[in-house]
């Protein structure tokens, strides 16, 4: 069986249009992203089959009947992406109840360490022993400007 | 003895069921997790014993015949896989349970965390056993909304803010995986893996390019292999240990079976063979010199953890007997390896009261137990002979000689090199945070640094008593599941002999192909 070439241009549109959607930062977009992927990922699993009459053995001819496995596996797929949009609406919910929005943060650590590369100091490397190499406890010295720069949290603050 | 093929997949679900209905009583679910994951241990060992010895075993649920219904399969592989991950998550829910009764959870616990666990234990399995593309969709499913209520839990800040980055990125991976599979099922009309083989093999070259493509696309994302690893670093670490823990060992391993699963069975060949071992290269390399970067122990880990994919991905590109061996060697090795370097973070996290680096130190002194907890595995990660990171490496290393391509012999260099580097970076979590003078804003140095300045003296380095500071911080449950994963890790290397044995049965039959077929479909595929 040849493809329906309405399916195809349908399932393109839906995959265009929810890539598109899934590269924003407003996690309400990026699900409305993954409803428009996930549908059209469905229909493409439709489009995979056999087209015909109900395969109800009785009804329909044998040579007539439509293919029902794609039709059990995309129930199967709607009833995941229906739980994942569940999932991720709550998410944007939560999100939005503890920021005040939903847009997706970046990764605090990674600001961080590309901070303290700017800057040319590697991470970790403050050194506390005094270099006698015995490894014991010498006065901890921590410098002034890697004190304030050390706690995950301090990256909030824009530095 | 086919009956027990499937319980790995329905205990766990069963206890989750249960698990779910004794919400009320925290005591009573704990027996029935333990009891359950046990139980999924022997039956694991039980159907390696078997596979090895009979061969492969099937179930076709619900009695539907081999094309029609969906089959379960328990070859080598997947036995080998089971019995690893089995353990692995029994250890780590001993942890859990330790850091749940410690931290005073027993009037308010976490109700859900229970059942969720099982059900990714139900996943892990499910997708091992697997002998059908979509029935492997769906354990990757389950899977993955487990690790989601798993990653997310509490729903503080931090950890909505990774969760939000791990649930998109898997879910387009899953969104891909499922695309691959109305295509197969499109070109083919079949999604049974054994009736795949032939049919796969009649259709058009450049089909099936585009067919492993998109599949070694979907794994790749959930392997965390380099171009499509930059997810796991950041949403791993803000999880709770033993959550981290049990992801890093199992979750980018499943990835790994499925794309060693599908190269060999489905798509051999190796037309992506250089492609396979371009990505092996790249995902070590780059992997390793992130976590040299880091200054967190827990990235750094996550970041070694990408890293050291790459050499399994190596074995795959090889697809010789002895690569493909090795690198279900180093499967194993590494499930077991990297699981026990999470869980010491998560101690050393409990000890120290952070995993940055830069306010760690002194931990060799302040809790010798724990030292030796982080620096046998971190030690077997880097591939120090007698253990069995080496020997895995070494396989590996072996095979890439053996091929003697120059893609080859670069990856036997890139493998070598990121093992220094791997050395390199631990070496610097051992130095900053167990061997130097510890840092005053630890809980119990800053305890002797306030009081001795009371005293007048500014003197950190005053001997604590080991055994009162890391009896009272760390529980024993968590001590000794961590010591058991230890040790797990250790009898690798025991016990190398006969598992490279079984991983070199593994790798043979999945070369030859046959065996799979035929376990499916005696008379032939139809």
């Amino acid at each position: 069986m040849n493809p329906n070439l309405t399916y195809v241009l349908v399932v393109g549109v839906l995959f265009a249009a929810g890539v598109t959607l899934l590269l924003e930062r407003s996690l309400t977009r990026v699900l409305m992203g993954v409803i428009l992927l996930g549908n059209g990922a469905n229909l493409l699993l439709l489009t995979g089959g056999r087209a015909g009459g109900p395969p109800i053995v009785g009804t329909t001819a044998e040579g007539d009947m439509s293919d029902p496995l794609p039709q059990a596996m995309v129930l199967t797929a709607i009833v995941i992406t229906l739980g994942m949009t569940a999932f991720l609406l709550a998410l944007a919910y939560r999100s939005w109840h503890l920021n005040g929005h939903d847009e997706v943060q970046d990764d605090v650590e990674d600001r961080r360490i590309m901070e303290l590369a700017d800057r040319d100091e590697g991470p970790g490397t403050a050194d506390n022993d005094n270099g006698d190499g015995d490894g014991d406890g010498d006065p901890v010295t921590v410098p002034a400007d890697d004190r304030t720069a050390s706690p995950a949290g301090d990256a909030g603050r824009g530095r | 003895m086919t009956w027990l093929v499937p319980l790995p997949v329905v205990m766990p679900l069963l206890g989750a069921a249960l698990t779910l209905m004794l919400v009320a009583r925290p005591r009573a679910q704990r027996w029935v997790s333990l009891t359950v994951l046990s139980a999924t241990v022997a039956v694991a060992a039980t159907l390696l014993f078997l596979s090895s010895v009979d061969g492969p075993m099937v179930v076709e649920v619900g009695g539907w015949v081999a094309p029609l219904g969906i089959v379960l399969v328990a070859d080598q592989l997947a036995a080998l896989m089971l019995v690893v991950s089995a353990a692995v998550t029994l250890c780590v829910l001993v942890y859990s349970i330790g850091q749940g009764t410690a931290d005073g959870n027993e009037e308010t616990p976490l109700s859900v965390y229970h059942p969720t666990y099982l059900v990714l234990t139900a996943g892990v399995c499910n997708a091992f056993l697997s002998g059908d593309l979509f029935n492997l969709y769906v354990g990757f499913e389950i899977l993955l909304v487990a690790s989601y209520v798993l990653l997310t839990l509490g729903s503080t800040e931090t950890r909505i803010r990774a969760g939000t980055t791990y649930v998109v990125v898997s879910l387009l991976s899953s969104l891909i995986f499922l695309v691959a599979i109305g295509l197969v099922y499109a070109a083919t009309g079949t999604l049974n893996l054994a009736q795949l083989v032939d049919r796969l093999d009649a259709l058009p070259d450049d089909l099936r390019l585009v067919l492993q493509g998109m599949l070694l696309l979907a794994f790749g994302i959930k392997a965390a292999v380099f171009p499509l690893s930059a997810w796991l670093p950041d949403s791993y670490p803000t999880a709770p240990a033993p959550v981290t823990a049990v992801f890093a060992g199992l979750l980018t391993k499943v990835g790994v079976y499925a794309i060693i699963r599908t190269e060999t069975l489905l798509f051999p060949g190796g037309r992506t063979a250089d492609l396979l071992l371009v990505v092996a290269a790249l995902t070590m390399v780059v992997g390793i010199l992130g976590a040299v970067a880091q200054s967190d122990v827990k990235r750094l880990l996550s970041f070694t953890l990408i890293s050291h994919i790459g050499y399994m991905l190596f074995g795959v590109g090889l697809s010789t007997s002895l690569g493909l061996s090795a690198a279900i060697f180093y499967v194993v090795h590494h499930i077991t390896i990297q699981t026990t370097l999470f869980l010491a973070a998560g101690l050393v996290e409990r000890r120290g009261g952070s995993t940055a680096l830069d306010r760690l130190g002194g931990l060799a002194r302040l809790s010798p137990l724990l030292a030796v907890l982080f620096f046998v595995p971190a030690l077997n990660l880097a591939g120090i002979p007698p253990f069995s990171g080496f020997l895995g490496k070494l396989g590996l290393v072996q095979a890439g000689v053996d091929d003697g391509g120059p893609l080859a012999w670069t990856l036997v260099a890139g493998g070598l090199l990121t093992s220094l580097l791997t050395l390199y970076a631990i070496a610097r979590v051992w130095n900053l945070a167990f061997w130097r003078a510890p840092h005053p804003d630890m809980p119990d140095a800053g305890d002797t640094v306030r009081a001795a300045r009371t005293d007048g003296a500014e003197q950190p380095d005053r001997e604590p008593s080991p055994e009162a500071s890391s009896g009272a911080v760390l529980p024993r449950l968590m001590i000794g599941s961590t010591a058991a994963l230890v040790v797990l890790g250790l009898a690798l290397t025991v016990v190398a002999g006969p598992l490279f044995d079984i991983s070199t049965d593994a790798a043979d039959d999945l070369l030859r192909r046959t065996p799979y077929v035929e376990a499916v479909f005696p008379g032939g595929a139809p």
